[in-house]
């Protein structure tokens, strides 16, 4: 089924996430769709898949407008989206998923779905047992039935958003070859990533937007050389590379000093930390997933209170005084989850900068749109004062919790602070905080991504089953010999030499 | 498309509208009366006399006072079901400077128990809010049951240490001196400081909630409690604060009651004007410029209503009919409209 859209526009706010999309998606071929985090990939597939109505322009499938009110809707018309988190219900064997997510009709008995099945799994060569609770299976496995189960209840056009992400290389392996299969099938597949490398092997044609517009209008035959589909992407920003600058000696004295602290979390417990946090210094805390890191980040912004030790910051003792008292000596603390508790949805930039303010009784909207309209300009944030935060896409809404950083802090704890961000918004994340590095700030952050743990670090301190490592100069470290001591290869030797 | 969604936000609420009235006249003509003459009845019936007209006004003036209290709370996304318990801790601190010192000159008097009436109704609020701090009990179970044990000790007030000289009696404790009522307009319930200070409690909630930063910060805690407290609000101070705002208003409600329409304490000193508040807090979305007209609404039902016995021999209760039928109808289609902003 071929599927075109002509002038599809979608606004949120006055921010323009697709701006009059004109494109065609043929049948029979995978189609790439490139961009940066808020490029608006998301929406166009939101969008072609019913989850979203667009504003103005029309969808055609074979050259027909059809109006699509929901995702079931767009299933009826052949349009089936596979998402990043499977939605299936995991306490279900996979035959009971397919039976009830199938619409009436489909299958006439139980012994008929298994059938097809099996049928079309051996088609695409995934292995599938369906009696299997879903819970027990890897996302990759999920994401295969996912697949089935669209195709299986009728779909001819498949959108995959960004697939390969958590998932094993064998699994992206079968993947592939599965989407060339069921693209030889006739059917049309859109393939969603921002991995340049993916796309080069898979697609058949690339589109690329940038700002909500296809660039250049229309789509390209692939394949495209990196360094243009990289300039399409990025603009400009991509070319330019992180700068290393010397590290200034550090006279300030230490943001936080942790004296023989204990304390727990959980079934996590760290025994006996002894740490100074120097100030000027980018802080990397490396290790899988709850290790300690994410302790030790909110014992540092006072949101866990330790059984026994002392808590200095700013060589004040802090110990137990609560999160608002440590913000209020300088610490501020970015969560990895923005909207959760990072900032307020259905605030504007205005609002929080008005929430921000300290003295007075009345707010001072025009001081805040001020400082909301400075932030917009100095952060590249795509927004104007007034467009609620939860209308940003996630580089955007990084960006902005940044700027909400007050210039005074002194202690910057940042959770996974370019989670879901592209390479560029991620860059431009990391000047900020480089520049307040610069500026005298302390910044601790955690991150599961060995390669921005080495890139952006002074420091790294490993966390290995909640034992805290010693800080370790980057420039001392290989990527190897983090990645070895994550895992706990020769952790036990590094506390010990210190 | 610009011009759809603004034909959707007008019909929404008029669609609420009348399925309400078609709800509410299946209702009346299940009882066999003529729908046409109930409804100039509870529409209209409070406007047709004066003495209707002020028993209607005296009833809106302590409901916007709860529905005020209540959109506060409403703002910091709580919801104080605890304010009819509130009322009446409200009423029953009022009454204690006005039995103590009954020789103090009225004006002094009515400010100490405007006063006792607002702690009294912020202190039983303020309970509802460090029980959900510090005993992890929701709001609305704790104010379910602050509110018997409100109405609890208002019986025992009236039946044990304030019962009538003569003989203890369920209708309340004796009337208040006669100067210590509220001064009404000619020989009408109308006591013009009602209203007057009701209308004062929505400006100033209006312009705190707009307008202060206590304001901003009490909407973010009720948007995002844990992301205004990373951004340096006191967001369980806020909490507490929003309850005990609600409760003084509250209070002062069911001083209101004391001084201007009941002149005693008797057991049903609410009326359920709390709960009738709730529900125009929630019809008004707790929006400062809906509280109003949604009040005069309410109350003008709940009056017109009262001729309904006499004269069309069914019962009153087809004003609560009506005002339930309402909320639930607009709540309805705004969940449609808010499930489809969630979507967009």
């Amino acid at each position: 089924m071929r599927i075109t859209v002509e002038h599809l526009t979608k606004r949120f706010g006055s921010v323009l996430a697709n701006n009059r999309l004109t494109i065609s998606f043929a049948a029979g071929q995978i189609h790439g769709v490139l961009g940066e985090n808020g490029a608006g990939k998301s929406t166009l597939m939101k969008l072609l898949s019913g989850y979203m109505q667009p504003d103005e322009g029309q969808i055609l499938f074979d050259g027909v407008p059809s109006r699509l009110c929901g995702l079931a809707d767009a299933l009826k018309a052949g349009v089936g989206m596979v998402h990043q988190e499977p939605l299936d219900v995991p306490a279900f064997s996979v035959l009971e998923n397919l039976l009830c997510a199938a619409p009436r009709g489909v299958f006439s008995s139980r012994r008929a779905a298994q059938t097809a099945l099996l049928e079309l799994a051996e088609r695409l060569g995934f292995a599938v047992d369906p009696a299997a609770r879903l819970d027990q299976l890897t996302i990759g496995q999920r994401q295969q039935i996912e697949i089935m189960r669209l195709l299986l209840c009728g779909a001819q056009v498949l959108i995959l958003d960004e697939p390969t992400t958590g998932i094993t290389a064998a699994q992206t392996r079968a993947l592939f070859a599965a989407l060339r299969q069921i693209a030889a099938e006739g059917r049309t597949i859109l393939f969603v990533s921002h991995k340049l490398e993916e796309v080069a092997e898979l697609c058949d044609t690339v589109t690329v937007l940038r700002n909500g517009e296809v660039v250049p209008p229309g789509q390209l035959p692939m394949p495209q050389p990196q360094e243009y589909l990289l300039a399409l992407m990025f603009g400009d920003a991509g070319a330019s590379s992180a700068v290393y600058r010397p590290l200034p000696a550090i006279t300030a004295p230490p943001v936080w000093e942790l004296r023989q602290v204990t304390v727990r979390s959980g079934s996590l417990q760290i025994h006996d930390l002894n740490h100074t946090f120097a100030a000027g210094r980018i802080i990397g805390l490396a290790g899988l997933d709850g290790s300690g890191q994410q302790v030790l980040l909110r014992l540092l912004a006072g949101q866990i209170t330790p059984e026994r030790g002392q808590v200095l910051v700013n060589g004040r003792d802090l110990t137990g005084a609560g999160s608002l008292a440590f913000r209020q000596a300088g610490i501020e603390y970015l969560p990895a989850d923005r909207l959760h508790d990072g900032m307020i949805g259905a605030f504007s930039l205005t609002d929080h900068f008005a929430l921000l303010q300290r003295n007075g009784m009345i707010v001072d909207r025009r001081s805040a749109e001020e400082l909301a309209r400075q932030a917009i300009a100095d952060y590249q944030i795509k927004a104007t004062p007034i467009t609620p935060i939860a209308a940003l896409s996630g580089g955007n809404q990084q960006r902005a919790m940044l700027a909400l950083v007050p210039p005074n802090a002194r202690g910057i704890l940042a959770e996974q602070p370019t989670r879901g961000l592209d390479v560029a918004s991620a860059r431009a994340i990391w000047g900020r905080l480089q520049a307040r590095r610069d500026a005298g700030c302390c910044v601790v952050f955690a991150s599961p991504d060995l390669d921005e743990i080495m890139e952006y670090s002074d420091e790294v301190i490993v966390c290995f089953a909640g034992r805290i490592g010693p800080p370790m100069p980057r420039a001392l470290l290989s990527s190897g010999r983090l990645a070895e001591l994550i895992g706990g290869v020769g952790f036990e030797a590094l506390v010990e030499a210190v | 498309m610009k011009r759809s969604t603004l034909i959707t936000q007008a019909t929404r609420p008029l669609l609420a509208l009348l399925a309400a009235f078609a709800f509410t006249t299946l209702a009346l003509l299940s009882t066999g009366v003529s729908p046409l003459d109930a409804y100039r009845l509870v529409l209209f019936g409070a406007f047709s006399t004066p003495v209707r007209l002020s028993d209607m006004i005296m009833l809106a003036a302590p409901l916007l006072l709860c529905a005020v209290g209540l959109s506060i709370t409403f703002a910091g996304g709580l919801y104080n079901l605890g304010v009819e318990g509130q009322m009446i801790m409200g009423a029953i601190a009022a009454m204690v400077p006005l039995r103590l010192w009954p020789d103090v000159s009225p004006p002094l008097l009515w400010l100490l128990a405007a006063l006792c009436g607002m702690a009294g109704g912020a202190f039983w609020a303020g309970l509802i809010g460090l029980l959900r701090r510090y005993a992890g009990v929701s709001e609305i179970f704790a104010g379910l049951g602050m509110n018997f044990l409100a109405s609890g000790i208002a019986m025992y007030m009236v039946l044990g240490p304030w019962r009538r000289q003569t003989s203890a009696s369920l209708s309340g404790t004796d009337l208040l001196p006669r100067e210590l009522w509220w001064p009404t307009i000619d020989r009408l319930r109308l006591a013009p400081a009602a209203p007057v200070i009701a209308l004062l409690a929505l400006a100033v909630v209006w312009w705190a909630l707009t307008k202060t930063r206590w304001g901003l910060e009490v909407r973010a805690v009720g948007l995002n409690p844990a992301a205004a407290g990373r951004l340096g609000v006191a967001a369980a101070r806020r909490m507490l604060e929003t309850l005990a705002a609600c409760g003084a208003l509250a209070g002062l409600a069911g001083m209101v009651q004391v001084v201007a329409v009941h002149h005693a304490l008797i057991p049903n000193i609410s009326s359920g004007i709390g709960l009738l508040g709730l529900l125009v807090a929630l019809l008004a979305r707790a929006d400062p410029r809906w509280l109003l007209p949604v009040t005069i609404a309410f109350a003008a039902f709940t009056v017109g209503s009262i001729q309904l016995p006499l004269t069309l021999g069914i019962d009153s209760a087809i004003a609560g009919v009506l005002q339930g039928a309402l909320v639930l109808f607009a709540l309805a289609t705004r969940v449609r409209k808010d499930t489809q902003a969630a979507r967009g």
